[in-house]
């Protein structure tokens, strides 16, 4: 059953991908006037668009009008099946991923293996493609599944004017199985195969519109972005197989005690074995998920397709992170300087994104920040050890971060592809299915609930028993993190607020035929949005016993391990009743704000954002994080590589060897005519000596031994 | 098969294809196409008996099989065949790119095309004779003797500046000759044969190891090619035809990691272990410069190129590992790199024909008329960053996992090159496969027609199935790698045991 889970999608994948290159090698457009002809005017009739704006890809308003020109040319033939079968395949897989969740997390099954092949074998180390099934895994495989399913449907609607719909829903469904290899990977360098599959995925379907330049310069960085975590997460690897001699789970939690103690020697320091393994892994997690510092390629892969950001950038690849912390707890456990570490920089993430997210103008932007800022509070949790608070959020989250997504998608179907919120305003009455699920979206995230009980939108209860861990959590940057959530809470309400004031209430601000056309999506997007909103709402109330609650040991079953001296579970109930109620007000505070800046008083934010400038601009340009890393990465990366083709190999090397030697060669033999026919005369010559040399020396110096 | 000299029908198959070649006088254009025909046999043929080694090849033995022996010259130098397990897979990954040149050259190489596809045939004679030979002056003949058609390649068939190229070529490797070649004088002056089986055995005096192992060094290191001395090979490769390309690339820069494996390591281990850090800061250097460099290249043949070097820089340092991980993964590098470094420069080679040039600038958008030539590609690229799932990650992640084993900071610096390999590669396929399709002259490009895929679909096949599962490789060299790793370590054991009795013998 769990390779059908695994393998549907991948056959998904080739079918459709088998699909999209047969169709495309039959569509080619036939050459315009011959091979050498001058280029007829349909061939650079539709497109164009992009061009010009790719300079500043920061102001919002070159993101519309990416997709619409393509709806032109026909669609890729077979799309219809490459839907139906990817979708089908899906679905087919998420039902039996519920069945087993419900069979592992509230059956009584131990942690179990199921092999499917060999991958590599050298020396002492082994590493197989096998399956590892807990309840983290079964739970990460609901979320995978049942988001990527509903995604895909939701899909075949919003791609349905895409000429290249094979190629689209066969990369969803290649990230899908890269996903679930990652969640059940029973050794590090499978859920590494998962890791960077992921990443392909996210690549390929970033630069989807490949003929935009902003969309092919944000895939790569995304790719590049991520390498340089994948960079830590490599070196995390290599530092558990000299510290375990193994790469397998069950090997490397089995000795955790063993090697508490333990040192290595990294980078000519000597340094504790686990801290500095679990350091590096996380730097994997933060390039992954997006965390301070390695965050910037997160905004920017909002240039894929609106389902994409939904399945890939929200709900399920960007908290791979959250995961491999929460798979590796037995380690973490053992790590507290990394997890000091891991709650400073969640912190700061959740922070620093929800500061910036106050002040876009994108509604997918928007969203993407806030994905960042809880992503950080994720961190925050595993940070102080609340495991399974971390996974509660990353649980919870899926279903209304992808509901919001989906949502936004719906708002920019309707407005052709327009994307500026500043465009938008009054839709309440023209889409209102997508109005009221995005309403419960953000009464999910913004943690709307009764406080001191457990009755709330899904949201209420995981980010809240976030907050409450931070509070309760004794390393040294906890109470540092309980501030700056509580603070991040606040600013959540505000943006997610802002964005349905700006986006459902008010008059309109689009132009009157945009407005007017305004159309609710069809069916087969509302349905996915229906589901999500369920989930939004219940996901939280259903699953707080056994994620956090009572009955967290008997529904986790050792799948994350708190060590003995971690109480942090127990700790965070015991909290004072201010502390639990301080996130509901925090939200009625942003709610507050929100209201009066965009129902009340319209102009205000104008009047304050000319007031602050400095602050506004600061905000705005995103800390100005890519200009800096422009100056700092890109720029020198260039002008060291230039410096040394230029100077190192062509002056120096070049210079003082072959061609210094060679002028001089030149000058001896500049009456040999046929200079290349003379090289491989007088090389065979010089062999010929060396193997006469060669034998003269053997008669005469070999008789002598 | 027991009582047929495998070995040897497989080196000297190619020049029976010589010979009937020989024997076309016509030059109209049916001659010519014959000439290409028995060529295209030929390789597939000698293909198709490799494949018979590997069914005779006993993993389990790490020692020499299928050997052959000849005397010769009264028994000073003897004819010795034998391959092991380091050895055969470079036999099958020569024959196997072979048919693959012949068939990229088919319509490129225009006029004397008898003789180019006769340097061909004697080329790979040269070099399968290079992996299977056991006697030094053998080995000798067949890693220089390679060079004369390498050269013929690039200076009669190569582009503009291709006489700058080869003189390039032969300075670097002349000097390298003439110090390996010094260095077997001396080995057959101590050790009294030139029988590599029996020169494994020998013992050579640890000040005599650091000299032998400095001139073979010489000779490899510009093989490899290592930094500094690397600077032949852009211009080399770019003036070669395609077909040169993936035999450079292919087959010949792997000799060089074959001469440490068969000769540095096993015969100075203590020279070895002496210079592992000079290697190591060589290779680390190597990766990083040369992938800067590589992000900055303008001609798509030249980055690739650099890219290589990058490569390679990955294969020195897992082989002066002295652990299995890093040998087992510098051969396998060294393998995966030989296809999917070749299948690039074929790619290449696909858009070259069409548009004569070689610029990055000039292209760009390719994906809108060629798409199943933009997959081709971005599986190689992928396979080139090392992603896991194809063969380029196999590679990589056991050099760096056993470098890390011996030099964290060797590991650190030379990990950096996945970050850096990752910006270099997909830069290059934007600007070459991405984009809108605006410019004139690629209005009519037109993608892979059949003999084209009929390349490439095997490399991109190959490419995923030694990613997914790399064990067949890995298990052919895994008795052998070990071998040699247990006899450096006793080697290394003995050395310092000798080394501690010295001073109390000096007390008495």
């Amino acid at each position: 059953m769990y390779s059908l889970i695994v393998f549907l999608p991948l056959v998904g994948f080739l079918i459709a991908g088998a699909i999209a290159l047969w169709g495309a090698r039959t569509t080619i457009p036939a050459p315009v006037g011959g091979a050498h002809g001058h280029h007829g005017p349909d061939d650079h009739g539709h497109g164009d668009h992009g061009h010009d704006h790719a300079a500043h890809a920061h102001a919002a308003h070159d993101d519309h009008g990416h997709d619409d020109h393509h709806a032109a040319e026909p669609a890729a033939p077979g799309s219809r099946i490459a839907e139906l079968v990817t979708t089908g395949f899906l679905i087919v897989s998420c039902l039996l991923s519920w069945v087993a969740f419900l069979t592992v997390g509230f059956g009584d099954g131990e942690t179990f293996r199921v092999p499917v092949a060999a991958w590599m074998t050298s020396g002492a180390l082994v590493v197989d493609w096998s399956f590892r099934i807990d309840t983290l895994t079964v739970m990460m495989l609901i979320v995978v599944t049942t988001v990527s399913s509903l995604v895909h449907a939701y899909s075949i609607g919003y791609m349905s004017e895409d000429p290249g719909r094979p190629r689209f829903f066969a990369y969803l469904s290649l990230f899908t199985f890269a996903m679930l290899m990652l969640v059940t990977s029973d050794n590090l360098v499978q859920m590494f195969f998962g890791w960077e599959g992921v990443g392909l995925a996210s690549y390929l379907l970033i630069g989807f519109w490949y003929k935009k330049p902003s969309a092919s310069a944000a895939a790569i960085k995304a790719f590049v972005v991520n390498r340089v975590g994948d960079f830590g997460f490599a070196l995390g690897i290599f530092g558990v197989f000299a510290v375990f001699g193994s790469v397998g789970f069950d090997a490397i939690f089995a000795n955790t005690e063993a090697v508490a103690e333990q040192s290595m020697i990294f980078l000519g320091a000597e340094w504790h074995a686990l801290e500095i393994i679990t350091f590096l892994l996380f730097i994997g997690a933060m390039g992954k998920s997006a965390q301070f510092l390695l965050h910037t390629w997160l905004p920017d892969a909002m240039e894929g397709p609106t389902p994409v950001s939904a399945l890939i950038h929200a709900a399920t690849m960007v908290t791979a992170g959250v995961f491999m912390v929460a798979r590796l707890s037995p380690l973490f456990e053992h790590a507290h300087g990394t997890l000091t570490f891991v709650t400073f920089i969640g912190a700061t993430t959740a922070f620093f994104a929800a500061t910036v997210g106050l002040v876009q103008n994108d509604i997918k932007r928007v969203i993407a920040y806030s994905t960042c800022s809880q992503l950080g509070y994720m961190f925050v949790a595993l940070g102080v050890g609340a495991y399974g608070a971390g996974v509660f959020h990353l649980f919870t989250h899926a279903f209304f971060k992808a509901l919001l997504f989906l949502g936004a998608g719906s708002v920019i179907h309707a407005m052709h592809h327009e994307q500026d919120m500043r465009k938008m305003g009054g839709l309440r009455s023209k889409i209102p299915v997508t109005y009221w699920t995005m309403l419960i979206g953000t009464l999910a995230i913004t943690g709307v609930g009764i406080p001191l009980t457990h009755i709330g939108f899904a949201g209420f209860l995981s980010k809240d028993a976030i907050i409450e861990s931070a509070y309760a959590g004794h390393n040294s940057f906890a109470g540092y993190a309980f501030m700056l959530t509580l603070i991040a809470a606040a600013m959540t309400s505000f943006y997610s607020w802002r964005l349905i004031f700006l986006t459902f209430f008010g008059q309109t601000r689009a132009d009157h035929h945009t407005f007017e056309h305004a159309h609710e999506s069809p069916r087969v997007m509302l349905i996915p949005l229906i589901v999500l909103s369920v989930g939004a709402v219940l996901a939280g109330m259903v699953f707080y016993e056994a994620f956090v609650g009572e009955a967290q040991g008997e529904f986790w079953k050792g799948a994350l391990l708190y060590g003995p001296e971690n109480h942090i579970l127990h700790d965070m109930h015991e909290v004072p009743a201010w502390v639990k109620a301080s996130p509901f007000f925090a939200m009625l505070f942003g709610l507050g704000i929100a209201y009066w800046f965009y129902i009340a008083d319209p102009e205000q934010p104008k009047r304050l954002a000319a007031r602050h400038d400095a602050l506004y601009q600061f905000l705005l340009n995103k800390w100005y994080f890519d200009e800096l890393y422009d100056l700092l990465f890109v720029r020198s990366a260039k002008a060291l590589g230039r410096f040394f083709w230029k100077a190192g190999d062509g002056m120096v090397i070049d210079g003082l060897g072959p061609n210094g030697v060679a002028a001089r060669v030149q000058d001896v033999s500049a009456r040999v005519v046929r200079l290349q026919t003379g090289y491989v005369y007088h090389y065979a010559f010089a062999m010929l000596i060396g193997v006469a040399a060669l034998i003269t020396w053997a008669m005469f110096a070999g008789g002598i031994n | 098969m027991g009582g047929l000299p495998l070995l040897s029908l497989v080196t000297f198959l190619p020049l029976a294809g010589v010979l009937f070649i020989l024997l076309v006088r016509a030059q109209d254009e049916v001659a010519v196409m014959n000439i290409r025909r028995v060529a295209l046999i030929t390789t597939g043929v000698t293909f198709g008996l490799s494949l018979f080694i590997l069914g005779a090849f006993d993993t389990s033995n790490p020692g020499f099989q299928l050997v052959e022996e000849i005397d010769w010259m009264g028994g000073f130098f003897s004819y010795r065949m034998g391959v092991d397990g380091i050895s055969v897979m470079f036999v099958l990954l020569t024959t196997f790119l072979m048919p693959f040149c012949i068939l990229a050259s088919w319509h490129s190489v225009e006029h004397r095309v008898k003789e180019y596809m006769i340097a061909f045939l004697v080329l790979e004679t040269l070099m399968i004779g290079v992996f299977c030979a056991l006697d030094i002056v053998l080995f000798y003949v067949f890693f220089e003797g390679g060079l004369i058609p390498m050269f013929l390649i690039i200076g009669v068939w190569g582009g503009k500046r291709r006489v700058y190229a080869s003189y390039k070529f032969f300075l670097y490797t002349l000097l390298g000759s003439v110090l390996m070649l010094l260095a077997m004088m001396a080995m057959y002056w101590h050790a009294g044969t030139t029988d590599i089986v029996r020169l494994l055995e020998a013992d050579f005096p640890a000040g005599m190891q650091t000299w032998l192992w400095l001139a073979f060094f010489a000779s490899f290191a510009v093989k490899m090619p290592m930094w500094p001395v690397h600077t032949w090979l852009p211009d080399a490769h770019v003036e070669a035809p395609t077909a040169g390309s993936v035999i450079l690339a292919g087959i010949l820069l792997k000799m060089g990691g074959y001469g440490f494996l068969r000769f540095s390591v096993p015969m100075f281990p203590l020279a070895s272990a002496d210079f592992a850090p000079l290697v190591f800061t060589l290779s680390a250097v190597a990766i990083v410069y040369t992938s800067l460099v590589a992000l900055m290249q303008e001609d798509i043949k030249k980055l690739i190129a650099y890219s290589s070097v990058a490569h390679m820089g990955y294969v020195t340092m897992g082989i002066f590992t002295m652990n299995v991980q890093g040998i087992q993964g510098a051969i396998f590098q060294m393998i995966s790199h030989g296809f999917v470094s070749g299948a690039l420069f074929l790619c290449v080679g696909v858009v070259y024909d069409r548009m004569h040039t070689r610029d990055i600038d000039a292209y760009g958008g390719l994906v809108n008329r060629m798409p199943v030539y933009a997959f081709a590609f971005l599986v190689f690229t992928m396979a080139n960053v090392g992603l896991p799932g194809t063969s380029g990650f196999v590679g990589e992640f056991l050099t760096l996992l056993g470098a890390f084993q011996v030099n964290t900071w060797v590991a650190f610096v030379a990990t950096t090159g996945v970050i850096l390999s990752a910006a270099y590669a997909l830069w290059l396929f934007r600007r070459v496969v991405w984009g809108q399709l605006t410019k004139v002259s690629l209005q009519g490009i037109m993608d892979v027609d059949r003999r084209e895929i009929a390349i490439l679909a095997p490399l991109v096949v190959l490419t995923i199935y030694f990613g997914v599962y790399p064990v067949p490789i890995l298990d052919a060299c895994a008795a052998s790698v070990e071998a040699l790793v247990r006899n450096y370590q006793a080697a290394i054991e003995a050395a310092s045991q000798t080394a501690a009795l010295v001073p109390s013998a000096l007390v008495h």
